[in-house]
């Protein structure tokens, strides 16, 4: 039960800014994904919430207490990291213990939550083993169970699932989300750059991007209402198309002119003063649809990658433009090398000037 | 030919008849004895890679038969025989080395080495990896300590017995332990550094001790379930405690009662029990140079995230130190240990170089040296050097066994 505040965070190396104007309200209870490319700075800013890196510009409180100086083991949080972290030398039960020790509780009621931890994690059996005798989602259930036992008011994950493998790490996932379900009180602040466990644990998700904060919104906002271009192709797999051209007729409805001759409608209003104006269209790959008429694009399909479910459609690229992906539902192996016109509906455009959409002006 | 042009030559040829060791016979069994062409020539290569190892090895093993594992049997057997090696006695040269009073003071000696030497230079060693870390001039602070090590034991004997040395009343004390002596007027500063301090930080290692026996003993009242051998584990280990905190206090008290002194310059190496010390400085000198080096790498070694981890748990910098780091590096300490442990029981070229085994200070090695060499006594010499060997033989085992443990 916290709540985070960050106000106009920054991190600076010497001259080097590598975080600026971070703003954050985290609500209680809330799990907080922090997604971004490598180097982004995410990694950093969670370090910096717990306190492993200094905050060198704004002001960082959990309620409303300001936390900028505050060590790390006085600011009520704990931490799961990306490679386990765990003591080598001590036992399960000793790696949960730790903690507690250190702050001199009474042995009874230590060994009350370390058993209540291991009972939640399945890991009783485990509690006198070394970690090396432990497989690697055992591990990181020790990891996690280290951070349950302290009772933090949060919880900070760096990267939990990027060392297991692929099915672990589904099943693992799951996990985390039964916990947070379990703990719906506790706040958690989770790091990744894997967009499905973004999706998937988030109810709202950080967007960072060149040091700053992309977007911040759930998972549906940032998927159906980005707002800018690198959100927009960010989530979502394969990435959002984006084509170039000018709006042409304006009102409730836009009608957009695309430069490689096609023509689309958007159900964004805009205004008269808009007529003219440069824009990118963005269109998601699953959002395409095939036409006989004039569609917003229409080229060669020069490879295909059926998944089962859905086909992939690479399209041959046309002058600059990047190349075009459709997903189209279903086993189409036939279309490759043919042409395809393809169209989407009003409510599927996104509209992009500057970067920035005008969803958001 | 002068001595230098010598060692050059030897050196030449030494290294000479290695590359050409290796190469002609290398050649010879490529080209010759299975050559690498005709009918044959994938059987041969085959044969030939089995047959390179030991190509490699020969030497070494020829070496090591000659000049380490024959000595050993023919030094068991001449320690069976008489002082000339001609008369068989049996174990009549043992029986004879334990009646010597200078043999148990060899024995005594070397023991006291054995507690001291590993356990202050691996102290040592540790702090001074610790505390370079993370300093700027930390590597050129490595640099200076790890020097000794490049010091042959003769040299550094030489470079402390000046520190050592004594000039009568009233010359200029050139022995720097001697001149910071004879600043001591047995004035109030002399009282504070020379009796408060002592005394203080041997009481403060007694109670540091008498703790210890405490929370063993309480351990061992409260975890009654614990199995037989850790309940005597623990009451023996409460024991040397209780007895070491005792010592301690005992030797606090002398220290602040002493009647030392003062003004008078003191030959160092002449006074008894203490001497040994002095010459222990030397090795320590030495071998913490060595043990921090080592135990610099092995802290580098520590995750840093485990670290980062016990900072969130809450741990401090001594906490993060003697629980996080120390017990992750515990192989490496027992390592640089036994390493060490070794290095002193065979000490003996300081000893040799600064006493010669006067005044109280004999060592095995050197007792050996002086039963073969002056009193040309092969029996007992060889009888005493058995002795060293079977006291270094189990530490050696164990250094190994953990060395080999370390690098899986």
């Amino acid at each position: 039960m916290a709540e985070l505040k960050l106000s106009n965070v920054e991190k600076a190396y010497g001259e080097v800014k590598v975080l600026r104007d971070i703003n954050l309200d985290i609500k209680s209870g809330e799990l907080i994904v922090f997604v971004g490319p490598s180097g982004c700075g995410k990694s950093t800013l969670l370090r910096m919430v717990a306190g492993l890196e200094r905050i060198t510009g704004g002001d960082f409180t959990i309620d409303g207490v300001r936390m900028n100086d505050v060590p790390p083991s006085e600011r009520g949080i704990a931490m799961v990291f990306q490679s386990y972290a765990l003591y080598p030398h001590m036992t399960v039960r000793e790696n949960m213990s730790f903690a507690l020790k250190l702050a001199k509780k009474p042995q009874s009621e230590i060994n009350a939550a370390v058993e209540r931890a291991a009972r939640i994690l399945q890991l009783t059996p485990y509690l006198e083993r070394l970690p090396k005798a432990l497989s690697g989602g055992q591990r990181q259930r020790v990891a996690i169970g280290r951070a349950i036992v302290r009772d933090p008011k949060v919880y900070l994950f760096d990267e939990p699932l990027s060392n297991l493998d692929a099915a672990l790490r589904v099943a693992t996932r799951i996990e985390v989300a039964q916990l947070k379900e379990a703990m719906p009180n506790s706040t958690m602040i989770y790091v990744t750059h894997d967009q499905v466990e973004a999706m998937t644990l988030a109810t709202r998700i950080v967007v960072l991007a060149g040091g700053g904060v992309a977007q911040v919104g759930t998972p549906l906002e940032l998927y159906e209402r980005p707002e800018n271009e690198f959100v927009a192709q960010f989530i979502g797999s394969p990435s959002m198309n984006l084509l170039p051209g000018e709006i042409v007729e304006t009102g409730a409805q836009t009608r957009i002119k695309l430069d490689n001759g096609g023509e689309a409608l958007a159900s964004i209003p805009t205004k008269a003063s808009d007529k003219g104006l440069k824009v990118n269209l963005g269109v998601r790959p699953e959002d395409l649809v095939p036409t006989e008429g004039l569609g917003l694009f229409s080229g060669e399909v020069e490879f295909t990658e059926a998944l089962g479910e859905v086909t992939l459609l690479y399209f041959k690229k046309v002058g600059e433009s990047a190349g075009m992906v459709a997903k189209f539902p279903g086993i189409h192996r036939d279309l490759r090398h043919k042409a395809v016109t393809l169209t989407a509906d009003p409510s599927k455009i996104h509209l992009f000037s500057n970067g920035r959409s005008l969803l958001y002006r | 030919m002068h001595p230098a042009f010598q060692a050059i030559l030897t050196i030449v040829i030494g290294v000479g008849g290695c590359i050409g060791y290796f190469y002609f016979s290398n050649l010879f069994l490529d080209k010759v004895l299975f050559p690498a062409r005709g009918e044959n020539a994938g059987r041969n290569i085959n044969r030939a890679n089995m047959i390179r190892p030991w190509l490699f090895l020969l030497p070494a093993m020829i070496a090591l038969g000659l000049y380490l594992t024959y000595p050993v049997f023919a030094t068991l057997k001449l320690s069976l025989f008489d002082k000339s090696g001609e008369n068989f006695v049996g174990l009549g040269n043992y029986a004879q080395m334990m009646t010597e009073a200078k043999f148990w003071e060899a024995m005594r000696s070397n023991a006291l080495w054995l507690v001291v030497v590993p356990a202050l230079s691996t102290a040592f060693g540790l702090l001074a990896a610790q505390l370079t870390d993370r300093i700027w001039w930390g590597n050129i602070a490595k640099s200076l300590i790890f020097m000794p090590m490049a010091i042959s034991f003769v040299g550094a004997s030489v470079i402390w017995k000046l520190i050592y040395d004594t000039r009568p009343t009233g010359q200029a004390q050139i022995g720097l332990l001697n001149h910071i002596w004879m600043q001591f007027d047995g004035g109030w500063g002399s009282v504070l550094l020379l009796r408060v301090l002592p005394a203080v930080l041997l009481a403060g290692f007694a109670a540091l001790m008498g703790w210890l026996a405490w929370l063993l003993i309480r351990a061992l009242m409260a975890d009654r379930a614990g199995g037989f051998w850790l309940r005597i584990g623990r009451l023996a280990g409460a024991a040397i405690s209780a007895l070491i905190g005792l010592v301690a206090v005992i030797w606090a008290f002398g220290a602040a009662t002493a009647n030392l002194p003062y003004g008078a310059p003191q030959q160092w190496l002449t006074i008894p029990f203490w001497n040994n010390f002095f010459l222990m400085a030397v090795l320590i000198w030495i071998q913490t140079g060595f043990a921090m080096v080592i135990l610099s790498a092995a802290l580098r070694g520590v995750p840093e995230d485990t670290i980062e981890a016990a900072i969130l748990d809450g741990a401090n910098a001594f906490q993060i130190f003697f629980k996080i780091k120390v017990p992750q590096i515990m192989g490496t300490i027992v390592v640089v240990w036994t390493t060490i442990t070794i290095v002193v029981l065979k000490v003996f070229d300081i000893v040799r170089a600064m006493t010669n085994g006067q005044w109280g200070t004999q060592v095995l090695a050197n007792y050996m040296y002086d039963k073969l060499f002056t009193a040309s006594d092969w029996g007992v010499g060889s009888a005493s050097a058995m002795v060293i060997m079977l006291l270094v033989t189990p530490i050696l085992v164990w250094n190994v066994y953990n060395a080999r443990k370390e690098m899986r």
